[in-house]
């Protein structure tokens, strides 16, 4: 290889580094399909896709579950070591650097994919909460983030 | 053939052995709240549903009450306070599915207890906002 490709290589490297996610499909489609997580972590947000999230941050969340962004969700061990299991084999491969965070709205690659965004939007009564997918992404409860299924509230 | 002989015995009698699977109803959560209440309280004179509706939408110190998510009428539908995700209705008589199983009953009272009270409910308070929930009609 010569010391071109070389250079090309690793700068390819470094932006796939600070992606969470490969590929442009797989920012948009994310898998959610283990029923135990979709119906326990679903019932108060959409089920969040594990893929946002290091394995680190998705055990940290899990072992405070009694104190959950101001809330108790709090639910029996042996569902949250089933749900544990599941987000950390499926969590992000790579960390998107920034500081380390439990929310998914303050990663650098969320931010990043929505920072045309205006403010207005995020203070929508329809929306509420950067937490709340659905209130845009039409789909997110499948784990569809396409911008063939993004309506964004007027 | 002594084997699968033996093996269906022992399959049926673990068959046999686990619990049976019967759907709970509100009407069975009231009455057990009610023993609990009778065995805590020796001075227990029963549920009030009135009671219940105004514990339910009232605050109890923290800043949500029951019905910042499940609003004043339980019959409906719902939304998170916080999220905004849809909630379906609590009241059984819109929601069948709700108040038919034990461990979703005692899952939900200990989350949302604690976050509206800041502790866990008295079978009392249970008790009563359950027989407000069962006594509501479409």
């Amino acid at each position: 290889m010569t010391n071109g490709m070389t250079a090309v290589a690793v700068a390819i490297v470094a932006v796939a580094a600070s992606w969470p996610i490969d590929s442009k499909a797989e920012r948009e489609h994310f898998n959610v399909d283990n029923t135990t997580y979709r119906s326990e972590c679903g019932s108060c947000h959409i089920a969040y896709p594990p893929q946002l999230l290091p394995a680190d941050a998705w055990q940290r969340l899990m072992s405070q579950l009694d104190k959950h962004f101001g809330s108790d969700a709090s639910i029996d061990t042996k569902t949250a070591r089933e749900i544990e299991t599941y987000l950390e084999a499926n969590a992000a491969r790579r960390v998107a650097g920034g500081k380390p965070t439990l929310r998914i709205s303050e990663t650098r690659w969320f931010l990043r994919e929505h920072n045309e965004v205006p403010a207005r939007v995020w203070k929508s009564p329809a929306v509420k909460s950067a937490s709340n997918c659905a209130a845009c992404h039409t789909k997110a409860e499948q784990g569809d983030f396409s911008e063939r299924t993004l309506r964004v509230p007027k | 053939m002594k084997l699968p002989t033996f093996s269906a015995v022992a399959a049926l009698a673990l068959v046999s052995a686990a619990p049976l699977a019967r759907a709970e109803t509100a009407a069975d959560f009231i009455a057990g709240f009610q023993g609990e209440a009778r065995q805590s309280d020796p001075s227990f004179k029963g549920f009030s549903a009135s009671r219940g509706q105004a514990f339910f939408t009232a605050k109890h110190g923290n800043e949500w009450s029951c019905s910042s998510c499940h609003t004043d009428n339980p019959l409906q539908s719902g939304k998170h306070a916080k999220t905004g995700k849809s909630i379906a209705a609590l009241a059984p008589a819109a929601n069948p599915e709700r108040f038919s199983s034990a461990a979703k009953v005692e899952k939900w009272f200990k989350r949302n207890c604690n976050d509206v009270l800041g502790r866990a409910c008295t079978a009392q308070e249970k008790g009563d906002v359950l027989t407000w929930l069962a006594g509501l009609k479409k």
